[in-house]
């Protein structure tokens, strides 16, 4: 079948819907592939680039879409380009079913077969390398930083200088989504103090492992409005947020917005107050923009300077890194192909059975299969309470409870307390070098790196030969004249244990240089 | 011929190697220096023995008759032994750790100039040091040898699990106690002797139903645990002979050797205390869960060019 790959005609967009990289990989799974011409232009691919990848360039529009059995698309198609397609076509991009009916309805007409990249199931684990949503909200993010580095007047990172000292940036970032991580990454990258907040309270470790901290609002509200997206908040919750934003926009200098709930205008966040409230250079990027904005003076697709603080409301970030932004869309589109045509000799099958094919698609042969009925998830597994580590003589990992932290030293004092009591003074010396030798072992070994988990127990193992010791004491001892002692029957255990411990000892070591031998480069 | 003194500072001098190789072992830069530092710590520990003032020089044929000929089996085998065999290897050298502090507990029993000069209380902790090394050795060497023959393919690795193994445990405890008190009360070595035999042999069975009741999968946990096990059982020996060096060495690997299970299990999001406490803690209904989750992720097919030029 033929992948025809039109130029984007929305007014701004950058982006194509494959690259010459992915064109190869089409092409080797049995597909005809193509482009029309100038179509990679905007992302710095150009039209040789694609024939040198094997697509075939086509000059004529009309020609394209009449030709091809299946189009990638980015943004949403026009009417105009529904008008070119021919009857029966499949189509494969951006469609947003519940903002555009009308759109819906055309496609229909045409009997197309449409599957719509944001209607994916996200939820599914296997739908993840097809989540086109997911790859451009990080690009997005990466990008919205990097816009308000741009216009911010002062470094992100801290420095101390000859010059004098700079303290880091304090950037504010709301919404912990994909977009939101994203940035939190890239910010903290630059060396900035990053805090982030999300309505949805498990998002906190994720915001931790990239280096932000987690701001709370301090109101008992779950966010979560299933399929890892949020959902509308209680008037009580929007009281405590408002209040934490306001602090928050006080504190920081720049903020970047990404709360977008699904089929909804985008949550106001940030009041013209708490703008006035910020310092002058500071940046508020509102990735909400389209939607409305989560602040009340965004100007969606532009970037203004209100009470001096700029603004940015750009729509198009992904086009502004449209190249990152296309290589991404085309592996998602990809992976998606790869699904549809399983038998990989060029022809696709839209098969409905496949929960995640289901999903994203919208249109069947001319009929609208949208909204695609609840994917059955198997129940997520109650959280497991860490349980507190139990490893050998109570070193554990993670601090226990109080209670019992306390039952534990009791049970150790009364144990100490009974050793205390009875035990002569030469075995208490021993016990002192006992105790403090376990501690250190456990020190010492408690940050092994994982790949060095079976050298480690190859060389304790060679170094528990040390019992060797314990033979060689016993195999002649100097003699004290009036005892008598069975020689032969000692020498006899003592030679066989130093023999094995021998065994041990010299193959232990041996071994464990052979593992490590392996690891050098 | 050394003094105490200089026997006693060499000890120290090892002891530091040795915690520097474990310490090194943690992390792959200094890995192999870490391994260097074992084999100084050993070289010194057992030069200052045989040339410290608990040995005379009767011995010396003897021990480097043993040393040469255990060594060269030892060295024999590292050279020999294939890649994916080390943990078996591994687990089979470990039973001779086992076996040797047996084989010392024993041989540290009938000598009486051993318990020359203790009385009362301290008379009982030396024995009770003798039986404790003698079990956790025998435990060692039976539970080794077993995870050595599992991970070899030589036993099946399904988990043997026996009805009513909790009251067969229970009631091996239960025996071993009491003849550990008729052990500390039997007035000739003959006598004790008669407990000591029983015990081990109880031992011995304990080592292999405890290992034989773990699966296949979990053998490299087992491994570092009975690892532990030989460390302990080298500490119960310093203890029995009054050696701090092996004190102290058996406390480093015992305590190391069950972090390591311990950071193992969580690497293989297992649950520790099941996995030691195998067939005899909560431990059957968890792999039944494990055995029935499909995996999660999805495998997206890559061909050899596209590796290459992922790399």
């Amino acid at each position: 079948m033929r992948i025809g790959i039109p130029a984007e005609t929305h007014a701004g967009e950058k982006r194509v819907a494959t690259v010459p990289e992915i064109v190869e990989k089409l092409i080797k799974q049995g597909f005809n592939v193509a482009v029309e011409s100038g179509a990679g232009d905007g992302a710095n691919f150009s039209d040789e680039a694609y024939r040198t990848a094997g697509a075939e360039i086509v000059n004529d529009k009309a020609a394209l879409w009449a030709e091809s059995d299946i189009v990638f698309k980015v943004t949403v198609p026009t009417s105009s380009e529904v008008n070119l397609m021919r009857v029966g076509i499949t189509l494969i991009g951006f469609i947003w079913p519940a903002q555009n009916p009308e759109l819906m309805q055309q496609l229909a007409a045409k009997k197309a077969t449409v599957l719509a990249i944001d209607a994916l199931p996200r939820q599914l684990s296997r739908a993840q390398k097809m989540d086109a949503l997911t790859s451009q909200a990080g690009v997005a993010g990466y990008r919205a930083v990097i816009e308000a580095a741009n216009v911010f007047g002062r470094f992100f990172n801290g420095q101390i200088t000859a010059a004098g000292k700079v303290p880091p940036a304090k950037v504010f970032i709301a919404g912990a989504g994909v977009a939101g991580l994203a940035a939190i990454g890239t910010a903290a990258g630059l060396g900035a103090v990053v805090r982030a907040n999300d309505t949805r309270a498990e998002v906190a470790d994720q915001v931790k492992s990239l280096g932000g901290e987690f701001v709370k609002v301090e109101y008992e509200e779950e966010g979560g409005g299933g399929g890892g997206y949020a959902k509308v908040m209680s008037e009580g919750f929007l009281q405590a947020q408002r209040e934490m934003y306001a602090k928050q926009a006080r504190e920081v200098d720049i903020i970047i917005t990404t709360a977008l709930i699904p089929g909804r205008p985008a949550p106001m966040l940030i009041t013209a107050e708490m703008v006035k409230s910020m310092r002058p250079g500071s940046v508020i990027v509102d990735m909400a923009a389209e939607r409305g904005g989560n602040c009340e003076l965004t100007e969606a697709g532009k970037a203004v300077v209100k009470h001096g603080v700029t603004i940015v409301g750009y729509t198009d970030l992904n086009s502004r890194l449209a190249r990152q932004s296309s290589t991404l869309y085309a592996t998602n589109l990809f992976r998606l192909t790869e699904e549809l045509c399983k038998t990989k000799d060029g022809v696709i099958n839209v098969n409905m059975e496949d929960d995640a094919i289901r999903g994203l698609t919208v249109i069947k042969d001319g009929e609208i299969t949208w909204p695609a009925p609840a994917i059955k998830m198997p129940p997520p597994k109650p959280a497991v309470a860490a349980k507190p580590a139990l490893a050998a003589h109570g070193s554990s990992g993670a601090p226990a409870s109080a209670g019992k932290t306390a039952a534990f030293f009791a049970v150790a004092a009364l144990l100490f307390l009974l050793i205390g009591a009875y035990a002569p003074p030469a075995f208490l010396g021993h016990f002192t070098v006992f105790v403090l030798a376990c501690f250190v072992g456990y020190m010492v070994v408690w940050n092994v790196t994982p790949a060095l988990h079976t050298p480690l127990m190859s060389v304790t193992n060679a170094i528990s030969s040390i019992i060797a010791i314990g033979a060689l004491v016993q195999v002649s001892p100097p003699m004290m004249l009036d005892m008598t002692r069975p020689d032969d029957w000692i020498r006899a255990l003592a030679v066989a244990g130093i023999a094995l411990t021998a065994v041990n000892m010299f193959g232990g070591f041996a071994v464990t240089r052979r593992m490590l031998a392996m690891f050098r480069k | 011929m050394m003094s105490a003194s200089l026997a006693t500072v060499s000890y120290i001098g090892a002891i530091i190697l040795f915690i520097l190789s474990l310490g090194g072992l943690s992390n792959p830069e200094s890995s192999r220096r870490g391994n260097l530092y074992g084999m100084i710590g050993m070289t010194i520990a057992v030069l200052a023995t045989v040339f410290g003032p608990r040995v005379t020089m009767a011995g010396l044929p003897w021990i480097i008759g043993a040393m040469v000929v255990g060594g060269s089996i030892g060295l024999y085998a590292a050279r020999k032994v294939q890649m994916t065999q080390m943990p078996e290897l591994v687990a089979l050298m470990h039973s001779m750790v086992g076996l040797a502090a047996m084989l010392v507990g024993f041989a540290n029993y009938i000598d009486p100039m051993a318990a020359l000069n203790l009385s009362g209380a301290e008379k009982a902790i030396h024995e009770v040091e003798v039986y404790l090394g003698i079990l956790i050795g025998a435990v060692t060497l039976a539970g080794s040898l077993i995870a050595f023959g599992k991970l070899s393919g030589k036993i099946g690795g399904k988990p043997l699990l026996l009805p009513g193994r909790h009251f067969m445990n229970l009631a091996g405890l239960l025996v071993v106690i009491a003849f550990g008190w008729q052990f500390m009360h039997s007035d000739s070595i003959s006598s004790g002797m008669t407990a000591l035999t029983v015990m081990t042999v109880i031992s011995l069975l304990f080592g292999i139903h405890m290992v034989m009741a773990i699966g296949g999968a979990d053998m490299p946990v087992v491994v570092s645990m009975l690892n532990s096990y030989s460390g302990w059982a080298a500490a119960a020996t310093g203890f029995m002979l009054n050696n701090d060096l092996l004190i102290v060495v058996g406390a480093l690997v015992g305590s190391s050797g069950a972090i390591l299970s311990y950071i193992m299990c969580r690497a293989m999001n297992r649950n520790f205390i099941s996995v030691i406490a195998g067939g005899f803690g909560g431990g059957k209904p968890v792999k039944k869960a494990e055995g029935d989750a499909q995996p999660a992720g999805e495998v997206v097919s890559i061909s050899a060019v596209e590796t290459a030029e992922l790399l």
